[in-house]
């Protein structure tokens, strides 16, 4: 296992592209903190993002999570390529006759995938723990504890979103077209809800259906934390509304994204040994 | 002797087209192969179904007797596809550190293995910094880390200019000077002539041949022979049971000889006919004339 990611590594780290991404990504994941310095002072209109609640233990692991979930594309681009420059260098032909099988192929590809999950999950968990130290009202262990699955889904998000770029990696073999595909297959969700909601089914049935799609059901796991935020509450009592809230990770949601990643895995594994190279 | 690699009943289609059929045959340590046909024969596809890269549509093959798996076999086997495949962006040394890896082998013969194709002083050069010769040698390099049981090279002179054929010909002839089996696949006769004692000849995936190379060449050879009376010779060597077919050239009759005879008695029996040759000579048929006899016959 530690050899097939030896490999994975050197075929990564040497190139100057997948470098230059990887770095910038986890500075992006990092630069979240500097949101703490956001602060307007224009006058009489005081304004402290930090002041506002959203580094308050246990809010902060959902706000975090959803947050850098956004830079995850860095890394998508990484994988697609990582994928697709074994095709077009045509070195997952020179690999295979070196004498790596296709199963450990797809496998130093998938343990890749795990490791930047794995970082990127420790790198929030540490950055949202020093940010909500510094600036959460509540720090008693029991509170910091709380809510930690928002680290569990982080993980299962971006293993889940990795490997679909992974096997569109395989299934495109050129990463401008794999790339497209994935925001084609973006608005194809989006147009097949708006079908079905429109012609078929209520807003509920909807839901439910569209969590079963690989991205509607990754963008399930960790639920917009912005309603959530005591200022957006309150303004939402005095206007006389009750915000139903349901931003608690299901069990289904995450069996439905682990489902994902393993069709994704053995996806990508069946096409490789179907094909001819 | 130990076998190294035994393929039975061989077949891969694309589609409608089968590009190799029913192929079967044996290599065995020690031994330099030639694999031989025109292009399109199947030499590729064959080579890419032993080395795991295209899947067969039926038949068996086995390395090493059959007890390992083949993707564990071909650690220990070394092997170039037509164009050599690296990673454009890493340098000749990182590229084969990762060989390394894949191989599961110690990194320490790196050094001693690009001195061999005369790489070693370009080791810190990017591989997309090559030339098409150095990417070859490269890949040659890259093949020999393990110090493989075989070494397998399709087509490994392809659009190099002469220079760096004859490097990548030094190359093999000092590999298999040392013992090594190796698996030549080419088009180009002279090539397999040079270096290998056991030939396959293949045409549109159908074996034609496989054995030694001079018991290939082991016919009773011909008679090239000009004349003032060409039809007299013509009709004279046509009765003659010595020989097969006669073909006449640009005023040079060819008699291919059906069973031995010296050129000393021909003369003498022509001369006794009243037949007075300007020209004879006898000769074998060169690798390249039997493989394009072979090659035509199985057309016919």
């Amino acid at each position: 296992m530690i050899r097939l990611l030896q490999i994975e590594f050197i075929k990564l780290w040497n190139n100057r592209a997948s470098k230059v991404l990887i770095i910038s990504y986890f500075a992006l994941l990092t630069s979240i903190a500097l949101v703490a310095a956001i602060k307007f002072d224009i006058g009489p209109i005081k304004f402290h993002l930090a002041d506002q609640g959203i580094f308050n233990f246990p809010y902060i692991w959902h706000f975090n999570t959803f947050i850098t979930g956004f830079f995850k594309l860095f890394l998508a681009i990484v994988i697609v390529s990582m994928m697709s420059n074994e095709y077009s260098n045509k070195t997952i032909k020179q690999n295979l006759i070196d004498g790596l099988s296709k199963k450990e192929f797809i496998l130093s590809k998938f343990l890749t995938v795990i490791t930047f999950s794995l970082v990127s999950t420790l790198f929030v968990f540490i950055v949202s723990l020093i940010l909500g130290l510094f600036y959460s009202d509540f720090t008693e262990v029991s509170i910091i504890l709380s809510d930690l699955e928002f680290i569990l889904a982080f993980f299962i998000k971006l293993t889940g979103f990795f490997s679909f770029c992974l096997f569109l990696g395989v299934l495109v073999k050129r990463s401008a077209f794999a790339l497209g595909f994935l925001i084609l297959w973006q608005v194809f969700e989006g147009i097949f809800r708006g079908i079905i909601r429109w012609k078929f089914f209520d807003g509920e049935t909807t839901d439910t259906i569209m969590g079963f799609f690989p991205l509607q059901a990754m963008f399930n796991l960790i639920k917009e934390p912005f309603s959530r935020l005591g200022a957006v509450q309150s303004v939402a009592n005095q206007m006389g509304e009750k915000l139903a809230l349901d931003y608690y990770i299901h069990w289904y949601e995450i069996v439905i994204v682990m489902a994902w990643i393993a069709i994704f895995i053995y996806g990508s594994y069946a096409i490789l040994k179907k094909r001819d190279l | 002797m130990s076998t190294i690699l035994t393929v039975n009943n061989l077949t891969k289609k694309f589609g409608y087209l089968t590009a190799v059929k029913d192929l079967s045959f044996t290599i065995e340590k020690g031994n330099v192969y030639g694999i031989l046909g025109p292009n399109g024969s199947g030499k590729s596809t064959t080579l890419g179904i032993v080395l795991n890269v295209v899947n067969k549509t039926s038949g068996e093959f086995a390395w090493f007797g059959g007890d390992t798996s083949t993707h564990e076999a071909l650690k220990k086997v070394g092997a170039i596809i037509e164009r050599p495949n690296f990673y454009p962006y890493m340098t000749a040394l990182q590229n084969l550190k990762l060989v390394c890896k894949i191989k599961d082998v110690s990194e320490e013969k790196i050094e001693e293995k690009l001195d061999i194709v005369g790489l070693l002083d370009r080791k810190n050069s990017k591989f997309r910094t090559f030339s098409l010769g150095m990417k070859q040698r490269l890949a040659i390099a890259s093949a020999l880390l393990n110090d493989p049981e075989i070494l397998i090279l399709d087509e490994p002179t392809n659009g190099l200019d002469p220079q760096g054929i004859h490097q990548i010909r030094e190359i093999i002839k000092t590999i298999a000077a040392k013992g090594t089996t190796i698996l030549l696949a080419s088009h180009l006769l002279d090539e397999v002539e040079k270096v290998c004692s056991h030939v396959v000849i293949l045409r549109k995936g159908e074996k034609l041949y496989s054995g030694r190379v001079d018991s290939l060449q082991a016919s009773f050879g011909f008679f090239e022979l000009k004349s003032d009376n060409l039809e007299k010779l013509k009709s004279y060597l046509s009765t003659n049971e010595n020989f097969g077919s006669i073909k006449q050239e640009n005023g040079l009759v060819t008699a291919i000889l059906t069973s031995e005879l010296d050129a000393q008695s021909l003369n003498k029996l022509l001369f006794e006919k009243g037949i007075i040759v300007s020209h004879l000579v006898k000769r074998k048929e060169s690798l390249e004339e039997q493989f394009l006899a072979l090659t035509k016959n199985a057309n016919a």
